[in-house]
């Protein structure tokens, strides 16, 4: 039995739709403190769908949504700001709410961007952007971490030490993340349970489970099954030439 | 020495000033310039009905400007009209039926060009006592709602998804807008109302990097413009109204100088 205080969010069937056309159907899932989830899917499987729906931005909504926590960081996809506003980095941190000089340049530090501290928000490149993003969302030290695809734009180096730094954080301010990432390769490392999407909830479970489903494999293909299997360090066939695999 | 007159009209517009510096920057930024203004024409018929019932003005208008916002927001989840088509609508149709209804009221000697362009010689005691209660309590409202109007301004879904409840800031906002349209009128006139909430903040975002600045440069600009533009009035007898936003405009001239440096040394 798990004690119920670890739970931060729990969806259960939500369903989204606009107008006639369903986005998500049935969706259910949990977050729980210290603990990554990761949703993977492809292109309009309602991934950010399912985030927004956690996040209590969509409210109209079929299903149930519980949330326990106020305490929130959230990494959107696509952040249209209007950059007529004069908005330098140390303006966009506190955004949400007020925190100490100190917290904010631990903050930007932490993703690597504390030059740009008075820099204008607009004069940033997308990688840098997506870096503050990031350290905003770090910053107030939430209980409930939401990334949707947080690494879009960052150079490959920063990539890897970025899936790093979340793993760390959900170590040490021991929060629960809900992940969205098309990177398979590196989600899977961190990740303790994987939510696989295609309008609804094809499989989920372990990295490895979700390797093994057949939905899985018929979504992603072979390929894709072969580099989520590759973490779990005991392979069980070996490769033959084309990328075919051979059970041993 | 300065006339009595003068010296009220002086006040009044200083209290006006230091509350339209701030919600100007909003309405910059949340795009509301066209928002504003029917809002502003609204209020003629919140006029016309303070005459008809011997009400006050300034409670009259906001009654009115509030309602007007919510007829749009109503009218915007109706209908499938784009927003700048709905404001057009509400402003000429609330302009129109004001106009109308001071057609009827024939017992009334209206001052129609005071009315749209502001008129110092009508700012009474009573006025400045309105100006300088109401103004403080939309600062005061306005300092409560800062952090998820602004949050929501630069990303609402930011704001939604982090608990600030943006949706009700912008209830407020809009409230506080009716509000500062209603205690202004007098002094500034219907037509020109969103000149003053604009124009000192647009001078304000070309001289500023971080919004507290914007709002700090934007009161400035509002209290030059006040001061600036009575006294021109005083001088050369013009509608206060205009002269004031005349002062707002020339000091946005003089800002775009030091945008002009800022280009020549960033290369």
């Amino acid at each position: 039995m798990k004690s119920n205080q670890n739970i931060l969010v729990k969806l259960k069937q939500a369903s989204f739709r606009i107008n006639d056309k369903w986005l998500v159907k049935d969706v259910s899932l949990q977050i729980e403190k210290g603990r990554i989830v990761t949703l993977i899917g492809p292109n309009g499987s309602g991934k950010s769908t399912t985030a927004k729906i956690a996040l209590g931005i969509y409210k109209k909504i079929d299903g149930r949504v519980e949330k326990y926590t106020n305490k929130v960081g959230y990494v959107p996809q696509k952040i249209s700001i209007d950059w007529t506003l004069p908005l330098r980095v140390r303006d966009f941190i506190i955004l949400t709410e007020n925190l100490k000089e100190e917290a904010i340049n631990d903050a930007l530090s932490l993703t690597g961007v504390i030059h740009l501290k008075d820099k204008n928000l607009g004069d940033l490149s997308g990688g840098e952007f997506q870096r503050v993003l990031i350290a905003r969302a770090i910053s107030k030290k939430p209980e409930l971490l939401v990334l949707d695809e947080p690494v879009q734009g960052v150079d490959f180096t920063g990539e890897i030490a970025l899936y790093k730094l979340i793993k760390k954080i959900s170590d040490e301010l021991n929060c629960g993340i809900l992940l969205i990432s098309h990177d398979l390769h590196t989600v899977m490392t961190a990740t303790d349970h994987v939510v696989c999407l295609n309008g609804h909830v094809c499989c989920s479970g372990s990295p490895i489970e979700v390797a093994k489903n057949n939905e899985y494999k018929a979504l992603f293909g072979e390929k894709a099954s072969q580099i989520l299997s590759r973490y779990e360090h005991r392979h069980d066939h070996i490769h033959t030439n084309e990328g075919k695999i051979k059970k041993n | 020495m300065l006339e009595d007159f003068f010296i009220r009209a002086l006040i009044a517009g200083l209290g006006i000033a230091i509350v339209t510096g701030p919600l100007g920057c909003f309405v910059i930024w949340r795009r509301l310039s066209y928002f504003g203004d029917t809002l502003a024409h609204s209020a003629l018929l919140g006029v016309t009905l303070a005459y008809t019932l011997e009400f006050n003005i300034a409670i009259s208008v906001f009654i009115i400007s509030s309602l007007i916002a919510l007829i749009l927001i109503d009218l915007q989840k109706r209908t499938n009209l784009p927003g700048d088509a709905l404001l057009g609508l509400l402003a000429h149709s609330s302009l129109a039926v004001g106009l109308v209804v001071i057609g009827f009221l024939t017992f009334i000697r209206f001052d129609i060009m005071g009315l749209l362009f502001g008129d110092i010689l009508a700012v009474t005691i009573n006025d400045i006592f309105i100006i300088w209660i109401g103004g403080p309590l939309i600062l005061i409202i306005l300092r409560l709602i800062w952090k998820p109007l602004f949050a929501s301004t630069v990303n609402y879904e930011l704001a939604e998804a982090e608990g600030l409840n943006p949706d009700r800031a912008k209830a407020i906002f809009t409230i506080l807008m009716a509000g500062i349209i209603a205690i202004s009128i007098k002094m500034v006139g219907l037509l020109l109302i969103t000149g003053m909430l604009i124009i000192p903040a647009a001078m304000a975002r070309n001289i500023s990097s971080s919004p507290q600045m914007m709002v700090i440069y934007s009161v400035i600009g509002g209290l030059l413009s006040v001061i600036l533009g009575l006294l021109t009035s005083l001088e050369f007898n013009t509608a206060s109204g205009p002269s004031i936003i005349a002062a707002a405009l020339f000091l946005f001239i003089l800002s775009l100088l030091k945008i002009k440096q800022s280009i020549k040394l960033k290369n």
